[in-house]
C-alpha cells in the first residue's frame, strides 16, 4: 500500500506550528461561545474564564467539561449557536436512554467534517477513483454520510448501499469491482462469512475488496487478521474513530502502520483524564478521552467527556505525519471494573479470548470476594469436542486461556470451562460482568 | 476391531449427570459401559452405548459437546492376575493408555476392558499375543 496523505501541510505540520495554530484556534473558540452561545457563555461566566485568560493550551483546564447530559438537557437545539437559517445538517444519536442527543452543522461545519473523513480515508489506502461501498446505515447516523462526503471530496467512486441486503452488497461488491468498505468490522466479517457461504456459486477470488475502512465500534487486532483471512482478497483494514457529539467519523483513524489513530489535531485538542475524580493526566497517560472541537461552529463541543479510554502518543509516525495518535479504545469508563485494585475492561478479557475455536464467543466475568480479596473469574463455553478425548487437552487449554488473559491484565485469574449455551445470551448490549463481592 | 465410545463435557453441577443420562434414556438407549473423570469444575462422561451415533445426535442436538472416538475392548480372564497380565503386555511395547475402564460381565469368569491408548496399532499386536480376545462393536452393543 501506498503511503499517501491528504493535506500534507495540516497532517505532517510541525508540532510547535500545529500546538500555536490549536492555541489560537482554542482562543478564539471561547471567545465565540462567549459571544453566540447561551448555554457556554453562562458556564463560563461561572468558572470565570475568558478567552483573553487562555494563554497556553494547559489552560483549557479551566473550561468546564460538556457532557452527553447537556445535550440531552438541552433538546432539541438549546446548544446550537448560530441562528437556525445557518444550520445546513442535523444528526441526532439514537438515543436509547433518555432524549437523543442532537447535532448539527454550519456549511463551514460540514466542509471541515469533509476534510477530516477525506484525511483518514486517503490514509486508509482510498484515492480518487477508489470504488467505495458504503455498508453503514444511512440516515440520522452520522456514519454513513461522513464518509460520504468526505469520499466525494477526495473523488472516490460512491456506492451507498447503506447496512442490510447481504446478497445485494455482495452482488454489487462482485459486479462492480469494489475496492473498499465503509462497514462495522462485525458487519466487514458478517460479508465475508456470507461470500464465503455462497463460494460455490461465487468464488471467492471474485472479490477485488483491497481497503476495509471499519469504524462505528472498535476492533482487536486479532479480530482484523480474522476479517482479512476471511475475505482473502489482500484486504487491508484501517479503524477510524469519532462520535456525533465530535462531527462523527472523522475524528481519527489509522494509516498503513496501523500503530495508533491519528487526530487530526488541528480540529480537535485531546486530553485524558482520570474518570472518577475528572483531572487531567499526563501526556501520554491512559484515561477517559475528552475532545474540544476547535472549529465546530454550529453547535460548539468544549471539553466534552466521550467515555472511552484510551492514550495518546505524541511522536511522529512512520508515515511521516505529526499528528498525534490515539490507541484503540480499550473500553468505556462507565464499563471499567477495579479487580484488586487494578482496573479491568470486559474489552481486554475479549480480545484475549478471540480467534480461538476452541470456545464460543461468548464469555461472562464472575466477580467474588473471597478472604476480603477480589477474585475473577472467566467462564467461556466448550465447542471444540476433539479436545474431550484427552483429559489434559482441556486442563492445557484453560492454562492457555488463563495465561493470555493474565499476559493483558497482569492479573491472575481463574478460567472456567462451561457447557454450549450455558451463558446467558443478550440481544442488545451483553452483559458481560456478575459482581457478586457486595453479597 | 473397534467400538465407538462417547464422550460428552459434563459441568460439575447438581443434577447436571442426572439430565445428561436422562437424554439417552428417554430416546431408548441403553448404556453399556460408563466412566466418568472430573476436576472440581468439570467432568468427561464416557459412555458405550447399544446405538452409539443415535446417541450422538440426540446428545448433539441437546446443545452438548460430544465426540464419538474410536477404543479398543477386550475380554480378559476374570481371575486374580487378568488385568495385570494384560496391561503389562501393553507396558511392554511403550503404548500410553490415556485412560481405561472395566466392567465384569454376565458370563462366567470373564470381565472386559475398554482403552483408549496413544497408539492403535501396536497396542492391538501386543494385546493378540498376549492372546486377548479383542472384541468388534457389535458385540460389545448387544452385551
Amino acid at each position: 500500500m501506498e503511503n499517501r496523505i491528504f493535506n500534507k501541510e495540516m497532517e505532517c505540520m510541525p508540532r510547535r506550528e500545529l500546538e500555536a495554530l490549536q492555541l489560537e484556534r482554542l482562543k478564539s473558540l471561547v471567545d465565540y461561545c462567549e459571544r453566540n452561545s447561551e448555554f457556554y457563555s453562562k458556564r463560563l461566566a461561572k468558572a470565570g474564564v475568558t478567552a483573553d485568560k487562555i494563554k497556553s493550551l494547559s489552560d483549557i483546564q479551566y473550561i468546564p467539561y460538556t457532557t452527553k447530559d447537556d445535550l440531552r438537557d438541552t433538546y432539541p437545539f438549546g446548544m446550537i449557536s448560530v441562528p437556525m437559517e445557518k444550520i445546513v445538517r442535523v444528526h441526532a444519536s439514537s438515543g436509547t436512554t433518555g432524549n437523543p442527543t442532537v447535532v448539527a452543522y454550519t456549511r463551514e461545519d460540514m466542509e471541515n467534517w469533509s476534510e477530516q473523513v477525506a484525511r483518514l480515508a486517503v490514509a486508509a489506502g482510498a484515492n480518487a477513483g477508489t470504488i467505495v461501498q458504503i455498508c453503514f446505515g444511512y440516515g440520522m447516523f452520522t456514519g454513513a454520510l461522513g464518509l460520504h462526503y468526505g469520499l466525494e471530496k477526495i473523488g472516490a467512486v460512491v456506492v451507498p448501499t447503506s447496512s442490510g441486503n447481504t446478497e445485494k452488497q455482495l452482488k454489487f461488491m462482485r459486479d462492480f469491482g469494489t475496492d473498499a468498505i465503509v462497514a462495522t468490522p462485525s458487519y466487514c466479517m458478517y460479508l465475508a462469512e456470507a461470500a464465503r457461504s455462497m463460494a460455490d456459486k461465487y468464488p471467492m477470488e471474485m472479490y477485488k475488496l483491497k481497503y476495509g475502512i471499519l469504524g462505528s465500534e472498535g476492533s482487536t487486532p486479532e479480530m482484523r487478521a480474522e476479517i482479512e483471512k476471511h475475505w482473502g482478497s489482500g484486504i487491508f483494514c484501517t479503524d477510524n474513530y469519532g462520535m456525533s457529539e465530535l462531527n462523527g467519523p472523522g475524528m481519527s483513524g489509522e494509516c498503513m502502520y496501523r500503530d495508533g489513530l491519528h487526530i487530526n489535531e488541528d480540529h480537535f485538542l485531546c486530553e485524558t483524564i482520570d474518570s472518577a475524580s475528572g483531572s487531567v493526566l499526563g501526556k501520554g497517560e491512559t484515561g477517559e478521552l475528552v475532545v474540544t472541537n476547535l472549529t465546530k461552529r454550529g453547535l460548539p463541543m468544549l471539553r466534552y467527556r466521550t467515555k472511552d479510554i484510551t492514550s495518546i502518543n505524541y511522536d511522529t509516525c512512520k508515515c511521516g505525519r505529526t499528528s498525534a495518535r490515539m490507541h484503540k479504545i480499550i473500553g468505556r469508563s462507565d464499563d471499567m471494573i477495579k479487580v484488586r485494585g487494578v482496573n479491568v475492561f470486559p474489552s481486554q478479557v475479549e480480545s484475549a479470548l478471540i480467534g480461538m475455536t476452541e470456545i464460543s464467543p461468548n464469555y461472562l466475568i464472575v466477580l467474588r470476594r473471597e478472604n476480603y480479596s477480589d477474585s475473577m473469574e472467566v467462564r467461556v463455553e466448550l465447542i471444540d469436542s476433539s479436545l474431550l478425548d484427552r483429559y489434559g487437552e482441556l486442563v492445557a487449554l484453560q492454562k492457555r486461556i488463563q495465561d493470555n488473559i493474565k499476559n493483558i491484565l497482569g492479573i491472575a485469574i481463574k478460567v472456567s470451562l462451561v457447557e454450549p449455551n450455558s451463558i446467558e445470551r443478550f440481544t442488545g448490549k451483553a452483559k458481560r460482568v456478575l459482581d457478586l463481592r457486595n453479597q | 476391531m473397534y467400538i465407538k465410545q462417547l464422550s460428552v463435557f459434563v459441568e460439575n453441577k447438581d443434577g447436571r449427570l442426572a439430565e445428561i443420562t436422562t437424554i439417552i434414556a428417554n430416546a431408548g438407549i441403553d448404556i453399556r459401559a460408563l466412566s466418568i473423570a472430573d476436576t472440581t469444575d468439570f467432568g468427561i462422561l464416557r459412555l458405550v452405548v447399544d446405538k452409539p451415533y443415535e446417541a450422538e445426535d440426540i446428545l448433539k442436538a441437546a446443545g452438548l459437546t460430544v465426540s464419538l472416538t474410536d477404543v479398543i475392548a477386550i475380554g480378559i480372564p476374570d481371575r486374580p492376575g487378568g488385568f495385570a497380565e494384560t496391561i503389562t503386555a501393553v507396558a511392554n511395547k511403550a503404548v500410553a493408555v490415556e485412560y481405561m475402564y472395566a466392567f465384569i460381565s454376565r458370563e462366567q469368569d470373564r470381565a472386559y476392558l475398554i482403552m483408549r491408548v496413544a497408539d492403535n496399532e501396536t497396542a492391538i499386536a501386543a494385546l493378540r499375543a498376549q492372546g486377548c480376545d479383542l472384541l468388534d462393536g457389535e458385540s460389545v452393543y448387544q452385551l
